[in-house]
């Protein structure tokens, strides 16, 4: 395995492990499956009780939405923990690519993320008793992936101001209510305010809420390709923002030798 | 008196010590409007104004909740993080009335979202509110404040064992805003959610709010709000003891 391989792979795969203390359930559980359940419930009674939309609405919004918490959460914490473990200096004084061990970091996410989408859609559906076409089931998971990936891109970025910021957890927090706000999760898109439907169109999930409930709704996945494309796109361009923005705040932190103590 | 002390110096110390970190204080009163937002966006997309009105004072209750749910679950594991645990407990003053302060100024700082909710919903969504019981509206806030701090509380010596107190906590924060009926009547869930949502001082504080604002009868829910926050701190009391007793046997204060 070449050097920059070996830091994409491995690196990020003992970093997730120490991430989030996978060996314990106390964590997993309530975080990644009790809480988007009761989250989707939570805004379906809403709808019910505000005759807005129909459960399906808000399985889907409200499952891809949390496929973005490990994604903002984890790509955050990275920086974060490695600073609690004063191995943060270590770490960025290493010669290592920065795009392996960053990118290296991002892969397990994306898969956490994918899976947190897919069990809340799963299990809001039979709780809901939604019902989805049985050859939507492929599509939607593509969907939820590229959502993962898109979503990412936009934690690269929640993790460079983890340089800067030592609260990244509230950082998570605040992107997190954002998208929730203004992504179409729970509102449909047209009934927001001009300004916040045009900021929620440059933001990853958008585009990929649409495809899935265009898929869920019986559409094919040529029919929602652009939208696929569109989202896969948004992602990538907040992943090299993100990528940027660590290496210029990398680079300011040394210069200004603020990397411990902002 | 010396226990009336220590209550109120604990709480006054506690509230403090929180309000030392803007980031958090902001984040205590940026979250629910998230989810009050978001509800509200929803309702009026719903074209009926008085369940505008009614998610706007069942959210700026949530708040309350949120900024006490994750934090007084995690408070053991705090001290524990700050090495204080042990001379807390080894005090000569009962454990309980050491910990029941420090989750009602948790739940104090819920007052910041309130406020705000109530605020942005006026500003923002145009809700207009007239109180109809202003005195009761102004009585039912700390009432029910301080029942979700005695929940908060009972939580905060059940996860006594966990180390991951947090999350545990954290996963209640919807199931409570969902069963307390802080957005949705209850007679839209089923049935069998009645009776948790009758056990939870929440269900009842946001009930009285309510009523007080919007024309009713507050004070059977202020005293069903009040007489549980008093039974989860007599559970708690009794739990306390138990915890920390099992905890001194076993040397397992410290969980390392």
């Amino acid at each position: 395995m070449t050097y920059p391989a070996r830091v994409f792979f491995l690196g990020g795969l003992l970093s997730y492990r120490a991430l989030f203390n996978w060996l314990t359930p106390w964590i997993l559980v309530p975080t990644f499956l009790v809480a988007p359940i009761f989250q989707i419930l939570l805004f379906a009674y809403i709808g019910r009780s505000a005759n807005l939309e129909s459960d399906e609405f808000y399985v889907i919004g409200n499952a891809l939405q949390y496929t973005s918490l490990p994604c903002l959460f984890a790509m955050a914490n990275m920086l974060g923990d490695e600073r609690w473990s004063q191995t943060l200096g270590i770490l960025l004084s290493s010669p290592a690519s920065r795009l392996a061990l960053f990118l290296g970091r991002s892969l397990p996410v994306i898969l956490n993320g994918a899976l947190v989408g897919a069990f809340g859609f799963v299990a809001g559906s039979l709780i809901l008793d939604v019902h989805v076409p049985a050859s939507a089931f492929a599509p939607l998971a593509l969907v939820i992936v590229v959502t993962a990936v898109s979503c990412t891109g936009l934690g690269l970025v929640n993790g460079a101001i983890g340089l800067r910021v030592r609260e990244s957890a509230v950082s998570s927090n605040i992107v997190f209510g954002l998208l929730l706000v203004l992504c179409g999760v729970n509102v449909p898109l047209d009934e927001l305010p001009s300004w916040m439907e045009t900021i929620g169109r440059a933001l990853p999930l958008t585009h990929g809420i649409e495809a899935a409930r265009e898929l869920a709704d019986g559409a094919r996945l040529a029919d929602v390709g652009g939208l696929i494309a569109t989202e896969a796109a948004i992602g990538l361009v907040w992943a090299v923002i993100g990528c940027t923005l660590l290496r210029f705040l990398e680079v300011e932190a040394r210069r200004r030798a603020t990397l411990e103590s902002s | 008196m010396r226990t009336a002390r220590l209550l109120v110096v604990g709480w006054v110390l506690q509230l403090k010590t929180m309000m030392r970190s803007a980031f958090n204080g902001a984040l205590s009163v940026v979250w629910p409007l998230f989810f009050a937002t978001t509800a509200f966006f929803m309702y009026r997309a719903g074209r009926d104004e008085h369940t505008l009105l009614y998610a706007s004072l069942g959210a700026s209750v949530m708040g309350i909740w949120s900024a006490t749910s994750t934090s007084a679950s995690s408070v053991l594991q705090r001290e524990r993080r700050h090495g204080t645990l042990e001379l807390l407990a080894g005090a000569p003053t009962n454990f309980a009335f050491v910990l029941l302060p420090i989750s009602i100024a948790m739940s104090t700082v819920g007052l910041y979202s309130m406020v705000a909710t109530l605020l942005w919903g006026r500003l923002v969504f145009g809700i207009d509110m007239h109180l109809v019981h202003p005195l009761l509206f102004v009585l039912a806030i700390p009432v029910t404040i301080a029942s979700v701090g005695a929940l908060g509380f009972l939580l905060s010596v059940a996860y006594a064992r966990y180390r991951s107190a947090w999350a545990l906590g954290n996963s209640l924060e919807y199931p409570v805003w969902l069963i307390c009926g802080f957005l949705v009547p209850l007679a839209l869930l089923p049935s069998w959610v009645g009776p948790i949502s009758w056990l939870l001082a929440p269900t009842f504080g946001v009930r009285a709010i309510r009523e007080a604002a919007l024309g009713g009868a507050p004070l059977d829910d202020l005293l069903a709000c009040a007489s549980l926050g008093i039974a989860y701190f007599a559970v708690g009391i009794l739990l306390a003891e138990t915890v920390l007793r099992m905890a001194r046997k076993t040397a397992a204060l410290q969980l390392s």
